[in-house]
């Protein structure tokens, strides 16, 4: 972890380029270098202490010259963290604590053996992986916006610049006018990753022609649906590739005032996004005459309060203004007419980390990358009821099938795939058949849901999907503004009749209902937030209407979650009393009769918590 | 001037007014809860949905937040905007099923019942009250508190408002007579649906009749810099 010395201000991009080479002639690509993944998962894992064991080991044996250790962002493979790679090798160990790090120093650093019992071993095959390429998780991934996450300290800009940061914005600068640069952009496909998907490059055009002599760009990192992390990993593990983006979408727009938006919670996106303000104004990247080509921009950060509503872009706005976060028609569209009412340019975190992509490599190459209608890549975190929890970024176009098994490595204990929801709260869930489906923008509409920004929550045969539907319409009820009627009151409704049908107080018309509601919250809301909440209902009661339809004319939870629907009987056959359910049972409610006599349980006194069901080894608690 | 078609009946508008306006402007009836004209438009109860045709879309907007366009089409009465506009009423409805002013326009609009639990609330949460009592009166005493289902119109933290004069322009402005507003003797007393406050009146210095709050006419001598005494006697008895 070398701290950097002071930054120069460039004046030139050929002083760009000189303190580039500067920079990579300065650093030995054989030098040891030693990788702990820093972001949200590992933290949570205590990568913390393992990077300061790493650390501390290097200083005792006096290899500081010879090894570095640095701390980088999220690697995506979140379940098996904390994550530590060792370079230029790339050996991979997974799990790692701070009591295995003298062992990986001595063994690995110093004498250059593998230590078996740290590699991770491909459930698939059996095979234990040596290599971080070679992990099936990653090397079926096309990691472009993400892959440099893992390289790179997210509090170095040299870092970045060693990876070639910064160069799109030089070439932008001082190779191309700001209608090329938009020409570019829009030739290259790209779409919005927040949610919509509208065409990037088309926005930038209406910002720039818009009427006016003040124009703001805005980074959105409000990212709030339940499960998501991309944004928050990006920005944390990558401030300056979504600076550059905005630098560039500024000079192309004509904007010299931006923002970023990020929610609170993500405290170390926002002191990353900070620090890599700091560091991009102190080399002239940022601020007036940048790299001397005689355009100014600044960006601010401004931190989110915590309201999901806050990442509908007018709400963000009005938040951004210190008004309360509420969305307004967008009859005048903000491009025209946004923050303060000046032309805005909003964009999400992801969609400007492409950015600098699209103007290195080109539209052409770009435009090769994904679906007809969808280009590049998409990062997806995925979580839920999935082997390989973390973050992913695959091609558009590739399926379901292929994301949730070849790179999700499938449903944990051998269980049934249910369901994904993709997109967020306001997305679908999808079924089984389904899993063919190409993730791309409109394929993922056609289906019902939506791309969302990228939440991909797996569920399996033990989930519910009227509970399922219930639950995301409880999250959208709360964080609704409450602004219009047909969010505010709509989605209360659909909470009521979603409660009582998993209660089996649900009537035959109560599906009717569902759908008539539906139908006014997608025509009449104000705003995406309401117009969107309708599909969990929906989708939910297109591919598994039967579940609804059990509960409601039954008074059966399928799957067995609704507690009011379920009961816990002992298998009398099979229980041959040994009492572990009688100790896990909360309430008292079974009871031990004799010595290899099954147990006998209450149901006055049962609270249907499953623990019963979980503790027994022998399957001799049924659930009906 | 522009000219658009209102439910086939050709209006002109002024380029800047609102489909609303331009439809109440030529006698063509569009249901609404949330707006005033006094204010500015928020589009919250969407009672005044219409559909509009640009091109080959159609779309459902607004009316009070959408601004005429030019050779504009505008249907206020079709069929996806009554099935719209009948559940939105069914949603007060269940909202405020005691509520008059919601039975009548329900009546109206052809809603006689409504399929949902039912609620004993009068505010629509139409934030009237609350942009009266800034943009008219100009001292946001009201605000709209909490989001999602757990919104509420009150004073900021349920408390008395340090800067509410007690003039009830609130309890005007209500569509749905959800402000009581009550002067009794020196006092007059106004209660909004989670909380209320007492103002102390002013006695006419002549006829000794209490007639407005102390803390209005001081507001509005200071807003138009008026003597001190201008308010000493009630509007009967000055000259």
């Amino acid at each position: 972890m070398a701290k950097d010395k002071a930054l120069t201000r460039l004046s030139s991009p050929q002083a760009l380029e000189a303190l580039r080479a500067s920079i990579i002639k300065g650093r030995d690509p054989n030098k040891t270098c030693i990788t702990v993944c820093g972001g949200t998962g590992c933290h949570s894992f205590g990568s913390e202490k393992v990077a300061d064991a790493f650390g501390q080991e290097v200083k005792r044996r006096k290899l500081t010259a010879k090894v570095e250790v640095k701390v980088t962002g999220c690697h995506g493979f979140c379940e098996k963290g904390p994550l530590v790679v060792i370079k230029p090798q790339n050996i991979f160990y997974h799990r790692v604590n701070a009591e295995d790090v003298p062992e990986i120093v001595s063994e690995t650093v110093i004498k250059g053996s593998i230590i078996d019992r740290l590699l991770y071993t491909d459930p698939s095959t059996g095979k234990k992986i040596t290599y971080e390429p070679e992990v099936l998780f990653y090397n079926r991934q096309k990691r472009l916006v993400f892959g440099s996450n893992g390289l790179i300290d997210p509090t170095s800009i040299e870092d970045y610049l060693a990876l070639g940061g910064y160069t799109a914005l030089g070439r932008a600068l001082f190779k191309m006018s700001p209608v090329a640069i938009i020409e570019e952009v829009k030739k290259s496909g790209l779409r919005g990753r927040g949610g919509a998907g509208f065409p990037t490059g088309a926005k930038w055009e209406s910002c720039r022609q818009a009427q006016g002599d003040t124009r703001y760009i805005i980074c959105n990192c409000d990212e709030g649906d339940p499960g998501a992390f991309m944004d928050r990993s990006l920005m944390e593990g990558n401030p300056h590739s979504v600076l550059e983006g905005m630098i560039i979408g500024a000079y192309a727009i004509g904007g010299h005032e931006g923002y970023i938006y990020i929610r609170n919670e993500y405290p170390l996106a926002v002191k990353n996004a900070q620090m890599a303000i700091k560091q991009a104004e102190e080399l002239g990247l940022l601020g007036k005459n940048i790299l001397g080509s005689g355009f100014d921009f600044s960006i601010k950060i401004s931190r989110g309060g915590g309201a999901f509503v806050c990442g509908e872009s007018t709400a963000l706005m009005a938040s951004l203004e210190g008004k309360v976060g509420e969305p307004r028609a967008k009859y005048v569209h903000t491009v025209e007419k946004g923050l303060y009412d000046k032309p805005t340019n909003l964009n999400n975190v992801e969609t400007w980390a492409n950015v600098p992509l699209i103007i290195n490599h080109g539209a052409d190459w770009y435009s090769k990358i994904g679906t007809a209608g969808s280009k590049g890549t998409k990062v997806f975190s995925l979580v839920g009821k999935i082997n390989n929890t973390g973050l992913v970024e695959v091609p558009m176009g590739m399926s379901l099938r292929q994301i949730i098994y070849d790179i999700g490595g499938g449903i944990p204990e051998g269980k049934k795939f249910k369901a994904v929801q993709t997109g967020g709260p306001s997305g679908g869930c999808l079924p089984e058949s389904l899993l063919n489906l190409p993730v791309d923008f409109d394929e993922l509409t056609k289906a019902g849901s939506m791309m969302g920004s990228g939440g991909m929550i797996i569920m399996d045969e033990n989930t519910c999907m009227v509970d399922i539907a219930k639950y995301f319409v409880s999250f959208l009820e709360g964080e609704s503004c409450g602004k219009c009627v047909p969010c505010r009151e709509g989605l209360k409704r659909m909470g009521q009749i979603l409660n009582d049908i998993t209660r089996g107080k649900g009537k035959d018309s109560d599906i009717d209902l569902l759908e008539q509601l539906s139908s006014t919250l997608i025509d009449s809301s104000l705003c995406a937030l309401g117009s969107t909440a309708p599909n969990p209902v929906l989708t939910t009661l297109r591919y598994f209407r039967d579940e609804y339809e059990a509960h409601i004319k039954d008074k059966r939870c399928p799957a067995g979650v609704c507690k009011d629907l379920v009961t816990y009987l002992i298998d009398e056959e099979k229980c041959p009393g040994c009492g572990l359910c009688v100790k896990a049972c909360p309430a008292e409610a079974i009871t031990l009769v004799g010595k290899k006599k099954p147990v006998v349980l209450d149901q006055e006194k049962c609270i249907k918590c499953g623990s019963c069901y979980d503790v027994c080894n022998l399957n001799a608690v049924i659930k009906k | 001037m522009l000219t658009l078609t209102i439910d086939g009946q050709e209006v002109k508008a002024e380029a800047g007014a609102t489909i609303l306006e331009t439809a109440q402007d030529n006698n063509i009836y569009i249901p609404t809860l949330c707006f005033n004209e006094a204010v500015s438009a928020y589009g919250a109860c969407r009672l005044c949905l219409v559909e509009i045709t640009k091109g080959k879309r159609e779309r459902l907007v607004a009316s009070c937040l959408y601004e005429v366009e030019a050779g504009l089409v505008v249907k206020t009465n079709s069929e996806r905007i009554l099935s719209n506009r009948q559940m939105l009423m069914e949603l007060l409805l269940a909202r405020c099923p005691n509520n008059k002013a919601v039975q009548d326009l329900a009546k109206k609009l052809g809603v006689e019942k409504t399929s949902f639990k039912l609620e004993d609330n009068n505010c629509i949460l139409c934030a009237l009250c609350v942009r009266t009592c800034a943009e008219v009166v100009g001292v946001s005493a009201l605000s709209l508190v909490g989001r999602g289902t757990e919104r509420e119109m009150a004073t900021p933290f349920y408390e008395p408002s340090d800067v509410c004069i007690g003039c009830g322009s609130c309890a005007y402005v209500c569509p749905t007579q959800a402000i009581a507003f009550e002067d009794a003797g020196d006092t007059r007393h106004i209660h909004w649906p989670k909380n209320g406050m007492d103002f102390k009146l002013r006695k006419c210095s002549n006829c000794g009749k209490y007639w407005a709050p102390e803390k209005q006419l001081e507001y509005i001598i200071k807003r138009a810099n008026l003597p001190p005494e201008a308010f000493d006697k009630c509007p009967d008895c000055r000259d």
